[in-house]
């Protein structure tokens, strides 16, 4: 035996003992296609992202919806100050008093100094430059849902105390800016199921490739009485070690991303934003990608292969 | 070894073959092969050996006619059973198709894998079989590094390895020297002696001679030499039973 054969029967040997297989790969694995595990592993990481920017938006929406749903802002406009403070310790009492209101809290001057600081200047607010009156803000948290039916309700029972109150639903205002991050949301799950179809196709083609290229082993597999169970298992196989390796890969590689945008997004401070964090039911889903993505490249490659054997004698 | 009977385990019955749209390469070939007989398929180049062997190894449908193996309709056959029957015939290729990145022991070991032994189970009659066609010192070498006769040797034991029911060999000692063609002939009557039924297809008529109880096909232009029944009634051994004074079988 020359060195070289002794060197790869080393070399095999060690692999069998590894894996703890005897049987050695009827098709090599470098043949079927070395490209696939990159291809799978980009897959992997874009769908994770996809997924978790998806994952992140709906637990936005349903975590600000909850919050905001029953949420109604009653403003006091009235220029005078001795009038604007009368009528709304009456609003508020008022609020107090009214049945399916879990929650009345007067919005601090500091919060709505700090609110509108950056649209009229520190100088008006402190009253520097000039004074400009400010509306008093009362959030209101109802026990129900803030339809149009409680705004009227809540509107009625106000006038009489604070005739300068305005009642607003809070869901009202975030309305449009939900229903593009619902569309988002519908952006990422499509982007979810394009990129599943796309690994699919990736396989499928890798198998027919695998399949021409080692033709004549098959044939010689089929000869001997091989079945064309036993010839698709060997890709099935080959296929989801591949796909084991680029779902690792891409799935760290997606975790990277994750964590350095989820930094980046906690850092702007914005409430809307942190109401995104993943959870960890969030993040088990995320880690199920992969295993989907092996999963999905083994059946596609033994439906591939079975399909294309049957045309063989 | 003869004999004839009920219990035949290949029957053609008016078959030919044709690829495409070309003429007929084999033609109204109505034969049938018995248990444990000693087969030779002669004939010049060209005249259809591969095709015919091609057809015994079920490698290839017919064009039309009728066979039947081990007591199965081999045309009507559903696929999924004919790795069963295939798991019945050993087959040496004459271009002996060992699989290129497997070494000569996987080689030999494949049809007891298909077939589902152990590791444990098929290690030590590989390596016997290895060190019979006096391979066991290149048992882990891959086929490109051999030559065409330990090519051959591995080709040949890999169709016997698993005990074949028939054996079919094209050209088996096309590429060994006298020497290994006459001991790879006598491992060949030795498995006939276990009952296995050998079909060698060959030109070297000095291969003929030496296996005495064997019985000779000869194919013409796609035909059986004796189309009036060659096969029920091969030559040589009317030949046989005619010097020994007998009347045929």
């Amino acid at each position: 035996m020359s060195p070289t054969e002794l060197r790869e029967t080393r070399i095999t040997g060690a692999v069998r003992t590894i894996t703890g297989r005897g049987e050695p790969e009827l098709v090599p694995q470098s043949r079927l296609s070395s490209s696939m595990p990159w291809v799978i592993a980009i897959m992997v990481a874009m769908t994770v992202i996809a997924l978790a920017a998806g994952l992140a938006l709906r637990n936005t929406v349903v975590s600000a919806q909850a919050r905001l749903e029953g949420g109604l802002t009653v403003q006091i406009v009235e220029a005078r100050p001795a009038q604007r403070e009368a009528q709304t310790r009456a609003a508020m009492e008022r609020l107090r008093g009214l049945s399916g209101v879990s929650e009345v809290r007067l919005v601090p001057s500091e919060e709505i100094d700090r609110l509108i600081e950056p649209w009229l200047g520190s100088d008006v607010v402190t009253g520097k430059a000039m004074s400009v009156p400010i509306p008093s803000l009362i959030d209101v948290q109802l026990t129900r849902r803030a339809d149009e039916r409680e705004v009227a309700a809540v509107r009625a029972a106000l006038a009489p105390v604070a005739p300068a109150a305005r009642v607003d639903a809070q869901s009202g205002w975030l309305e449009p800016v939900y229903g593009a991050i619902s569309s988002l949301q519908w952006l990422a799950i499509t982007l979810v199921v394009l990129l599943a179809v796309v690994l699919a196709a990736a396989v499928l083609m890798a198998a027919r490739t695998a399949l021409g290229a080692n033709r004549e082993t098959i044939e010689i597999v089929h000869l001997l009485g091989g079945t064309d169970a036993q010839i698709a298992r060997v890709f099935q196989r080959s296929i989801g070690i591949d796909a084991a390796g680029g779902g690792v890969v891409g799935f760290a590689l997606a975790l990277v991303v994750i964590l350095l945008l989820g930094r980046r997004f906690a850092g702007l401070g914005a409430g809307l934003v942190e109401q995104g964090a993943l959870g960890w039911s969030d993040w088990l889903l995320l880690a199920a990608v992969p295993l989907a993505a092996a999963l999905l490249a083994m059946v596609t490659a033994r439906v591939t292969v079975t399909h294309a054997l049957r045309k063989m004698l | 070894m003869s004999r004839s009977g009920g219990d035949e385990i290949v029957q053609f019955d008016n078959v030919g073959l044709r690829y495409g749209t070309d003429l007929e390469v084999l033609r109204n070939l109505s034969f049938t092969l018995f248990p444990g007989n000693f087969y030779f398929l002669t004939g010049a180049s060209g005249a259809g050996k591969s095709s015919l062997m091609r057809l015994l190894y079920l490698a290839q449908r017919p064009s039309r006619g009728m066979i039947r193996m081990f007591g199965s309709d081999a045309i009507t056959l559903p696929r999924e059973r004919l790795p069963m029957l295939r798991r019945r015939i050993g087959v040496v290729f004459q271009d002996f198709r060992l699989v290129s990145h497997l070494s000569a022991f996987d080689n030999v070991a494949l049809p007891l894998r298909v077939a589902g032994a152990t590791e444990r189970d098929l290690r030590k009659p590989v390596f016997d079989m290895l060190d019979w066609v006096g391979l066991a010192d290149r048992m882990n070498s891959r086929p490109a590094t051999l030559s065409g006769g330990e090519q051959q040797r591995v080709a040949i034991a890999r169709a016997v390895i698993a005990r074949p029911q028939m054996l079919v060999a094209d050209e088996p000692t096309g590429n060994v020297d006298p020497e290994m063609a006459v001991k790879l002939l006598r491992l060949f009557e030795a498995l006939n002696g276990l009952g296995t039924t050998v079909v060698i297809a060959t030109h070297d008529v000095h291969l003929l001679q030496k296996v005495p109880d064997s019985l000779i096909m000869r194919l013409n232009k796609g035909q059986l030499a004796d189309p009036t029944g060659a096969l029920r009634f091969p030559p040589r051994r009317s030949a046989t039973t005619t010097q020994n004074g007998g009347t045929g079988a």
